[in-house]
């Protein structure tokens, strides 16, 4: 707090009624200052009293008496009210890193037939960076063929047939656009909305905003399916947050989550006796010291031995209808896309707050219609399964899904001879595709307008910090209020930047 | 009425202002602190060190009084925990709890601050501000050369290094008069930053991107400011203009980022016994009183052996996979990011020469390189498959008319065994031209040159597409592709490699008179390697050198020859740069020093300034943090105008000057601090304290808090017996569980799990991937290197009980110490017992606890009994390797209790 001279030295109340009118003092020119402020009091009071003593005192207190309510989730993760009546409350964001190209799926350039091969005009192309392409690359048309599909007549091309079926679902964004070309900073920017490393992930803001609804599974829950990431970890990181609210990795095979299982030859019976003895011993010891953190510690093993249970019945897919399997195209027992999709909405159900699924396989700089088809085929069944699925569980008026990459394709023909490459396209960022559907999103919505060649936007462009903002606003939270204090600044998902994109909203 | 509204608008925004700016010229953390007294207090006896003056007189004056001491067991745990980051051995507790003598524990404190573990736990926690990891970050994240500077670090505290010292060496170890390899390898703190290798970057931005770091990696550990929010636009809160954040940035942005050799103690003895032989010899050969008559003649005809050459400006260059170029002043090119594969360089220039008969093709050395280069290789090597040229008149529209050009002769300044400079002519991409001229030799300058069979000539000049293919193998990050090259064109009849090297060349050209001796010693020891009178001795040297040996190496920062110009980014956006700036430090703190060089030198020694407010008090900070689990001001990483106020300013500034005045002593901080009374209380909250100091904030109790992630896994092992002793050396690869790995991008990175006592060295030696950081350390909130972090977070989750009950490290070392109480605990369960629980907490279990356990213990004696598959199964790590002359059955057991003990809240705690 910035105090000047006259208010130092009065304390408690007086102090923070002084602070309080110094700051309406400022009120006229200083608004956007004061705003700061007081968010940042907000945010501090209400941080020590959920994540600092509060935590403690719940816990201990849990402990002395009300044994019961220890099972509520507490602390840290405790479910809380966001700023405003949310939309949502959930989200399943399906990440197809690599970056699709939108040219053969969503954006329908007829005008790239015409001058397919030609390079592509300077005034266009002029002063743009690209990562692989000379800047006199030829114009690639696609070789997909496009339809309008649904009522609201959604152009998608046949590599997604499934897709195409649930068109009506969807708010189509085919007018993004990200400051990054290379896949690590784009990656990093469009999960944690700075090129640079090191910031808390839209997963980790979301459950820093909300808390959990499980006391069983992590608040915030990664799969992964197709290659390693680009931005690894940091792309599910908490950055500053506190480490409750990082991404928690479940893994393809053996235990989903690291050292859930017990050791070789420790039963779960065995290991509830251990447990009963480590609690007991702690519970000794807090008494003794009166540290709380222990009892909190108490918990931590509680819900770890619950987590021990809960996780493998949710991985456990045999009380799956047939016919949920075969809507999804899952194997039983086969790491996959698809099961990672029927896995979201089996962590949706039971409380999950965040999933996010990670697909990196879209880096199609040679052999874009051989690579899209390849990966829609893995996908595209899972992504319209999940739609359905969770729609006719009534779960997707309060779940969000998002899909998208870091960010598109050009328009150019990625070929170089001399590194074996033909018929792919390079990194572009200025506009490219991605779709939303569920929670307070607008069905069947196709949002902005590319150029001819689809080279820049020419009509509602959507920065990845307007997506955010508008993704934190269908979850009850005003972007510029969702924030936290490192090192001076109040941090927040939007950096300075973002607008809700009013469009979007049903 | 409304325009009333709005002149009181302005006049309270005007009185505004000036609040703002008066505060912030006058906010406390911007004067340079001054050693107040310390308080008179009521209770003196309770008094220490001065420290508890301050920390009683607010007590008094709270009305709340300090606790009792801890106990023996306890102030011994908490002093090695603290101090070196190790529990203490039983020996030691029982040491310690028998010294009947007044100064037990400040004689303790003095052997826990000379023990080299000590330095170890220290570095740690700079290590944390300085960023460490052993990768480079980004999509790549290949592994990184650096742990050299983790060894300077914990070298530093140990011999005490003055803190003024310990930073003038990160900053401008290389600039320093008395520069030594090991102020170099200092300077590795500002190469922490991360370095982007993905395929297709500008290698520019990145290196930008770098430096931002460093400003915030300066900022944040140093200074307590966030330099960085004045990257984009003046500070909102402190007084940090736009232009000084570049001003600072300018300090930064004059070096080369260099990879050099560290080598140990032993083999640099080694080299320089070699080198001293060799000078002998050479002394020997230069008695030859031939020698001059020879030389002389020599140095004749090769006066005019360089040729004529125009080097091709003004060209552009591209490769395959993306590969992008720094084009430098000289016309050459420097390739940096990516370097993963087999790549081809095309490069298009114009010559305005009519004739041109052959094209010479350098490759130079840059400090950039890995050893200097002229490679990218992890040796600074390359090689060059194929060289092909095109050319079509200068005035030509289309490309149509470019013709190949045949090309009859190479010859070069160098040739590998085997590889011959004319394998880069013979069209075949499986044979190189190779430039290893062995250690010393092989990182400099090399050229090739190339005769066209006819010459090229066109009127109006001719228009060159090369294309250079480079075909080499190596490792990910260091494939052998050439690091910076230059092409030349000559009309020189039948041209030729200029057989010198270019050091040499530059001398021969001076006067005789103008030369120095080292002058004339390098020369001739190029010209002894030509000289078929000195075969024999030339042999003898070989022979030598073939023992010269192989170094690690380290990442560095050396001062660039060329300045580069700083100039502002619009909004921070490397693309936008506007006017330009000198070097210079914030206007609201202390000037710059006097005589002080404008360079990062200068820069360190204006941060370790005793008039700077910032440096003593963040560091004085930051220790006192370690200790009390929040500092005295609780936003180390923030000591601007937003700060939150001090607990006890008169103490911050007190220590501050006292550690400033100590010689910047650590150490001296450290006693100060340990054998307070302060310290020394017992950590168990008291009812009291419970309502009216709940936060702890005023000290009247010792706070206990969870062991950072390093040291959680550390108490592990010790408890165990397996922990290692060693210090320092190479990052090690312990079990890292199955599939992990597969998250980071690409094929996974090896981890070939260490063995034998590489397995036990502490955590703070595992090896630290920023995209796939260690598991069981990250769920524990050790920080992943990708900013400079001053404040750990201390989480407490059930993903960190998992790791500690179920993680094969932890479970290994609960079968370590099951067979070590197994065997040494004793002569019945009840002494086992006593000596397991020592080992994890320090202290004697009492009888209720010991009830407890002994029952758990029974209940798995019953279970184990006859079940001979589950005692092997959990008493073992390898089935392979079951402990052998002892009875599993009964071993079992004692694995179930010691996961147990070793899963205690207290034994991870220090308290």
């Amino acid at each position: 707090m910035k105090l000047n001279r006259g208010i130092r030295g009065i304390g408690g109340k007086d102090r923070k009624r002084a602070e309080v009118a110094e700051i309406t003092g400022r009120v006229m020119k200083y608004a956007e200052e004061i705003a700061v402020e007081v968010r940042r009091l907000l945010t501090r009071r209400h941080f020590f009293k959920e994540c600092g003593v509060g935590l403690g005192s719940i816990a201990l207190a849990s402990l002395l008496g009300n044994r019961t309510s220890a099972c509520a989730q507490q602390g840290p993760l405790a479910a809380k009210a966001p700023h405003f009546e949310p939309k949502a409350k959930r989200v399943i964001y399906l990440f197809q890193a690599g970056a699709p190209s939108q040219l053969d799926l969503f954006d329908y350039k007829p005008e790239l037939v015409r001058y397919n091969g030609k390079p592509v005009p300077q005034e266009i192309a002029k002063g743009i960076d690209y990562a692989f392409i000379r800047p006199d690359a030829g114009l690639y048309a696609s070789e997909f063929r496009f339809a309008k599909h649904g009522q609201s007549g959604a152009e998608i091309s046949d590599a997604m047939p499934y897709l195409a079926g649930v068109a009506d679902e969807l708010a189509i964004i085919r007018s993004m656009r990200t400051d990054a070309i290379n896949h690590a900073p784009g990656q990093i920017l469009m999960n944690t909305g700075s090129v640079q490393f090191g910031r808390p992930s839209l997963g980790s803001w979301v459950t820093y905003g909300l808390g959990s609804e499980t006391q069983d599974l992590p608040a915030f829950v990664v799969l992964s399916s197709a290659g390693g990431l680009s931005g690894g970890a940091s792309n599910f990181g908490c950055g500053f947050l506190p480490t409750y609210y990082q991404g928690v990795l479940f893994r393809r095979s053996g235990d989903p989550i690291l050292s859930l299982s017990n050791p070789r030859g420790v039963t779960r019976r065995m290991q509830r006796e251990s447990l009963d003895v480590l609690k007991e011993l702690n519970e000794r010891h807090l008494e003794v010291t009166g540290d709380p953190e222990i009892a909190t510690r108490i918990n931590s093993f509680e819900m770890a031995y619950r987590m021990q249970e809960s996780a493998p019945e949710l991985m456990d897919i045999s009380k799956e209808s047939k016919q949920t399997l075969d809507m999804y195209g899952v194997t039983p027992g086969k790491a996959s896309y698809a099961m990672n999709c029927l896995l979201a909405r089996r962590m949706i159900e039971r409380g999950v707050r965040f999933v996010q699924l990670f697909h990196e396989a879209w880096d199609h700089h040679s052999e874009v219609v051989k690579g899209v088809r390849s990966q829609c085929k893995q996908t595209d069944q899972a992504n319209a399964a999940l739609i359905k699925d969770l729609k006719q569980r009534g779960l997707l008026d309060d779940t969000i899904v998002i899909w998208g990459g870091e960010f598109g394709r050009t328009p150019m023909v990625e070929s170089d001879p001399d590194a074996g490459r033909s018929k792919g396209r390079d990194h572009h960022n200025k506009a490219f595709t991605m779709w939303l559907a569920g929670g307070g999103v607008k069905r069947g919505l196709t949002l902005g307008q590319t150029d001819d060649l689809g080279f820049n936007i020419a009509e509602d462009p959507v920065h990845v910090h307007d997506l955010h903002a508008t993704l934190l606003h269908l979850l009850g939270f005003d972007h510029e209020r969702l924030t936290f204090r490192f090192q001076g600044r109040d941090y927040r998902l939007t950096d300075v930047f973002g607008l809700v994109v009013e469009k979007l909203l049903a | 009425m409304k325009r009333r509204f709005l002149q009181l608008a302005i006049m309270l925004g005007a009185a505004a202002t000036a609040v703002l700016q008066s505060s912030a010229s006058e906010h406390w953390a911007f004067v340079a602190p001054e050693r107040p007294a310390p308080p008179a207090v009521k209770n003196a006896g309770w008094v220490r060190t001065p420290v508890d003056r301050f920390i009683l007189g607010k007590l008094e004056s709270l009305n709340l009084s300090p606790s009792a001491p801890a106990e023996r067991t306890a102030l011994i745990r908490r002093l090695s925990l603290d101090l070196t980051g190790l529990p203490p051995a039983l020996s030691e507790v029982d040491r310690f709890v028998n010294d009947a003598s007044p100064d037990a524990a400040e004689r303790l404190v003095e052997r826990l601050l000379a023990s080299p573990h000590y330095g170890e736990k220290w570095a740690r926690w700079w290590l944390d501000a300085a960023r460490y990891a052993d990768t480079n970050g980004f999509e790549k994240d290949l592994p990184r050369p650096i742990w050299p500077y983790r060894d300077w670090v914990i070298s530093a505290f140990n011999r005490d290094m003055p803190f003024d010292r310990f930073a003038i060496e990160q900053i401008a170890g290389d600039l320093l008069p008395d520069a030594t390899l090991e102020t170099r390898i200092a300077t590795g703190f500002l190469r922490n930053s991360m370095l982007n290798q993905e395929g297709g970057i500008d290698p520019e931005q990145f290196r930008v991107e770098g430096l931002v770091d460093r400003v915030d990696a300066i900022g944040n550990a140093f200074l307590g400011l966030t330099v960085k929010c004045a990257q984009c636009h003046t500070h909102k809160f402190d007084p940090i203009k736009h232009e000084e954040y570049y001003r600072f940035y300018a300090f930064l942005n004059n070096d080369d980022e260099a990879e050099i050799e560290a080598p140990d103690e032993a083999l640099r003895s080694k080299r320089e016994n070699i080198t001293r032989e060799i000078a002998r010899i050479e002394d020997d050969l230069m008695r030859d009183p031939d020698l001059p008559r020879r030389m002389k003649e020599w140095e004749e005809r090769e006066r005019n052996s360089a040729g004529n050459w125009s080097v091709l400006a003004g060209a552009t260059a591209w490769g395959t996979i993306g590969a992008k170029f720094i084009a430098q002043d000289d016309g050459s090119f420097l390739f940096l990011g990516d370097n993963n594969g087999s790549y081809i360089f095309t490069i298009k220039a114009a010559s305005d020469l009519k004739r041109v008969t052959g094209f010479r093709l350098e490759l130079l050395a840059d400090p950039n390189l890995p050893l200097g280069g002229p490679g990218r290789g992890a040796d600074g090597l390359c090689s060059v498959a194929e060289f092909t040229v095109e050319a079509a008149p200068a005035n030509s529209s289309d490309k149509e008319g470019a013709k190949r050009i045949e090309l009859v002769a190479a010859s070069a300044d160098f040739e590998q065994a085997e590889m011959p400079v004319k394998n880069a002519i013979d069209g075949e991409q499986n044979t190189s031209w190779g430039i290893d001229a062995g250690p010393l030799r092989r990182n400099q300058s090399r050229k090739a040159v190339f005769v066209a069979k006819q010459p090229i000539a066109f009127d109006s000049g001719a228009a060159f597409t090369f294309q250079i293919s480079q075909r080499g193998d190596g490792p990910p990050g260091y494939r052998p592709s050439i690091g910076r090259f230059r092409l030349s064109v000559t009309s020189d009849e039948a041209p030729q490699a200029d057989p010198l090297p270019e050091r040499v060349r530059r001398i021969i050209v001076k006067t005789e008179n103008s030369r120095t001796t080292e002058d004339r010693r390098e020369v001739f020891r190029y010209y002894r390697t030509i000289d078929p009178k000195f075969d024999e001795a030339n042999r003898r040297i070989d022979a030598l050198m073939k023992d010269w040996g192989a170094a690690p190496t380290s990442l560095v920062i050396a001062p660039r020859e060329t300045p580069r110009t700083t100039r502002i980014f619009r909004r921070g956006d490397w693309k936008r740069p506007s006017d330009a700036v000198e070097p210079g430090t914030p206007a609201f703190l202390h000037p710059f020093p006097e005589g002080a060089p404008k360079n990062r030198l200068g820069l360190a020694q204006w941060i370790v300034d005793k008039r700077n407010p910032l440096t003593a008090r963040v560091i004085v900070n930051r220790v006192w943090q370690q200790y009390f689990g929040e500092g005295l001001v609780p936003t180390p990483d923030d000591f601007g105008t937003r700060c939150d106020a001090p607990s006890h300013p008169e103490l911050l500034d007190w220590l501050s000057a006292e550690f400033m005045e100590s010689g910047w002593s650590f150490k001296h901080l450290h006693r100060l601090i340990v054998n307070s009374a302060t310290y020394r209380q017992s950590a168990v909250l008291r009812p009291d304290l419970r309502e009216a100091d709940p936060t702890n904030r005023w000290l009247a109790r010792a706070p206990r808090f969870r062991v950072e992630a390093e040291t959680v896994r550390d108490i592990a092992l010790a408890a165990a017996g397996l922990l290692s002793a060693r210090i320092g050396g190479p990052s090690v690869y312990p079990p890292i569980p199955d599939g992990v790995l597969n998250l980071g991008y690409g094929s996974p990175m090896k981890w070939e799990t260490s063995r034998g006592e590489e397995r036990y060295r502490r955590a703070m030696y595992t090896f630290w991937k920023r995209s796939v950081p260690y598991p069981s350390l990250l769920v524990f909130d050790q920080p992943n290197g990708d900013f400079s972090c001053t404040r750990r977070i201390r989480s407490n989750t059930p993903l960190q009980a998992l790791t500690t009950l179920n993680d094969t490290v932890f479970m290994e070392a609960a079968q370590g110490l099951a067979l070590r109480v197994y065997k040494e605990g004793g002569s019945d369960d009840a002494a086992r017992m006593e000596f397991a629980f020592r080992l994890c907490t320090s202290r004697r279990p009492d009888a209720s606890e010991k009830q407890r356990l002994m029952e758990f213990l029974r209940s798995q004696q019953q279970y184990f009994s006859g079940r001979t598959a589950e005692a092997v199964y959990v008493t073992s790590a390898d089935l392979n390797n079951i402990p052998e002359g002892v009875d599993l059955h009964r071993v079992a057991p004692w694995t179930m209790v010691a996961r147990v003990l070793l899963n205690l809240d207290e034994t991870i705690t220090r308290e």
